[in-house]
Parts: C-alpha cells; structure tokens; sequence
C-alpha cells in the first residue's frame, strides 16, 4: 500500500516550475521554454508545413501559456495544456495561409487509402541503414507530409511525443475511438508509403 | 480470426493493450498467416523509425532567438 501512496502523492516536476513562474519567477518559466520548445516546434511544423509559421508558433504559443498560467488548472499535464495552445495556433497559421478558408483537425479525413494493407513484401532486416541520415529523414518527411494533417497530428502526439490516447483526445478535442481510428490509419500509411523504400529487392532489381 | 479482425486489433496488439486470450487467438493468427506477419513487423517498425528519428530539427541558432524574443517579453510582463 504504502507504493501506492506514494505513486499518489508523487508530484510532476513541472507542478513546481508552473507555480514558481505564476509567482513572477521568469527563470522557471525559462526551465518550461527549455524543456519543450523542441516538441512545440515539431508539433507545429507537422501542422502547418512551413518553417516560418512554425517558429512563430513556438513563440506565440509559450507568451499566450505565460499570460493564461493563472488559468491553468492544474488537473491537466503542463505539456499537454501547451500543446492545446499550439496546436490551436498552427491551425489559426495554416488557415490565415489558406486565404481564411476554415481549417479544422477535422478537414481531409475522407480517405479510406491505407486502411488495408496493400504492399506486403517484408522490409530489410534495419532498412533505414540503406540510406543516409539527410535522405532518410527526407524520405521521412515526405512520406508523413502525404497524410491528411487531422492523421499526421495524432500520428505525432501519440506515437511520437509519446502522449497517451486520452491526452491526444484532450488535447485535439476529439473522442478516444476517433483518435484510435485516426491512429490506426496513420499508422498503415505512413507503413504502405514507407514500404515503397524499405521493401526487400527482388534478386536482380537494384 | 480473419485477417480483418486481426488489422482491428492490430494498434492493440502494437500498444500491449489486449488481454492474454486476445493475445493468444492474435498470435494464434500470425502462425498461419505470413501477410499479418509482416503487416505487425513493419508497422511497428515505421513507427520505432519516427520515433527515434527527428524529422524537424530546430537549429540552435533559431532557438536562442526563439528563446530571447520569449523571455524578453515575458520580463515585461506579456
């Protein structure tokens, strides 16, 4: 039992820095900065696919979380509070691009493409050692580029950042069986679309 | 099971998320079908490749800009 309590009263660091940086402490604040800019930056050009708005993003975000930190309630992780922010703001970026048309996590998920698997040749034992680090990642952002971003954010929050499925429903505003079905798809087309290079060769094909 | 049933069971599988007779009758499956086989393998595989692959870097450069253009304003109160 006595685990168990102190699994209960165990504290997420970033409890303390939130509620020293609502004290007027910037430097705590700073430590937040530090911590997760990386993410929101990853976050955001997943989103909108452009550098520059996603800078902006990295830096409009953090101000508006500085400013609301009274409005945190704390029943949520910080980060995941953070990333609501974000990815609130890419969508507004991405839409002031698109000419003000209405941009939504819930625009282009009319595809049923990759919901079976089509290409079922075996990949090479470590198939990303064939290629280079700039080609691979290229080959990487190509390939998740391709999927609707409604897909390519869950994709990003849950298999990459590592949020649980319940987070990445909080934070997009979306059910749990919406983001297990938008997982599973992402999921089996970025695998289709990753096939194409990491496919075992025939004999004789180069 | 069929192989759609499988694929419906398919992210569980991935995230350790089935009970052991869930478990048992999935991988019961695999024995027999070499096209689900590779499905699992290599969907796991795409997702370990972006996990542990950065496809957005943000260059140092950029982040202390970022990071002097944040705190300035934050030392000014917003």
């Amino acid at each position: 039992m006595a685990t168990i309590q102190i699994g209960e009263n165990e504290q997420h660091p970033d409890v303390a820095l939130v509620a020293s940086a609502r004290g007027g402490d910037v430097h705590a604040f700073e430590t937040l900065v530090n911590k997760y800019d990386r993410q929101i930056f990853r976050i955001a050009q997943h989103i909108t696919q452009n550098k520059e708005d996603a800078q902006d993003v990295v830096q409009d975000a953090f101000l508006k979380a500085y400013e609301k930190l009274d409005q945190f309630q704390g029943n949520s992780k910080f980060y995941t509070w953070l990333v609501r922010i974000a990815v609130n703001e890419s969508l507004m970026r991405l839409r002031k691009r698109r000419t003000g048309k209405m941009v939504s996590i819930d625009d282009d998920i009319e595809t049923e493409e990759g919901s079976v698997p089509r290409d079922l040749a075996d990949w090479s034992p470590n198939p990303e050692q064939n290629y280079g680090q700039a080609e691979l990642a290229e080959i990487l952002r190509k390939t998740i580029q391709g999927l609707p971003h409604g897909f390519r954010i869950v994709f990003v929050l849950r298999d990459v950042d590592g949020l649980s499925t319940e987070e990445t429903a909080e934070t997009l505003g979306l059910s749990v069986p919406a983001v297990k079905s938008r997982l599973l798809r992402s999921r089996l087309q970025l695998r289709e679309r990753l096939s194409r290079y990491f496919r075992k060769k025939k004999a004789g094909e180069k | 099971m069929t192989c759609t049933e499988f694929l419906a069971l398919l992210d569980e599988l991935i995230d350790d998320d089935v009970s052991n007779d869930t478990r048992a009758q999935l991988q019961e499956h695999l024995k027999g079908c070499d096209h689900c086989e590779v499905t699992l393998n290599t969907t796991r595989k795409t997702i370990e490749i972006y996990r542990s692959h950065e496809v957005y870097e943000l260059p140092n450069s950029v982040r202390e800009r970022l990071h002097a253009a944040i705190m300035a304003r934050c030392k000014n109160g917003c």
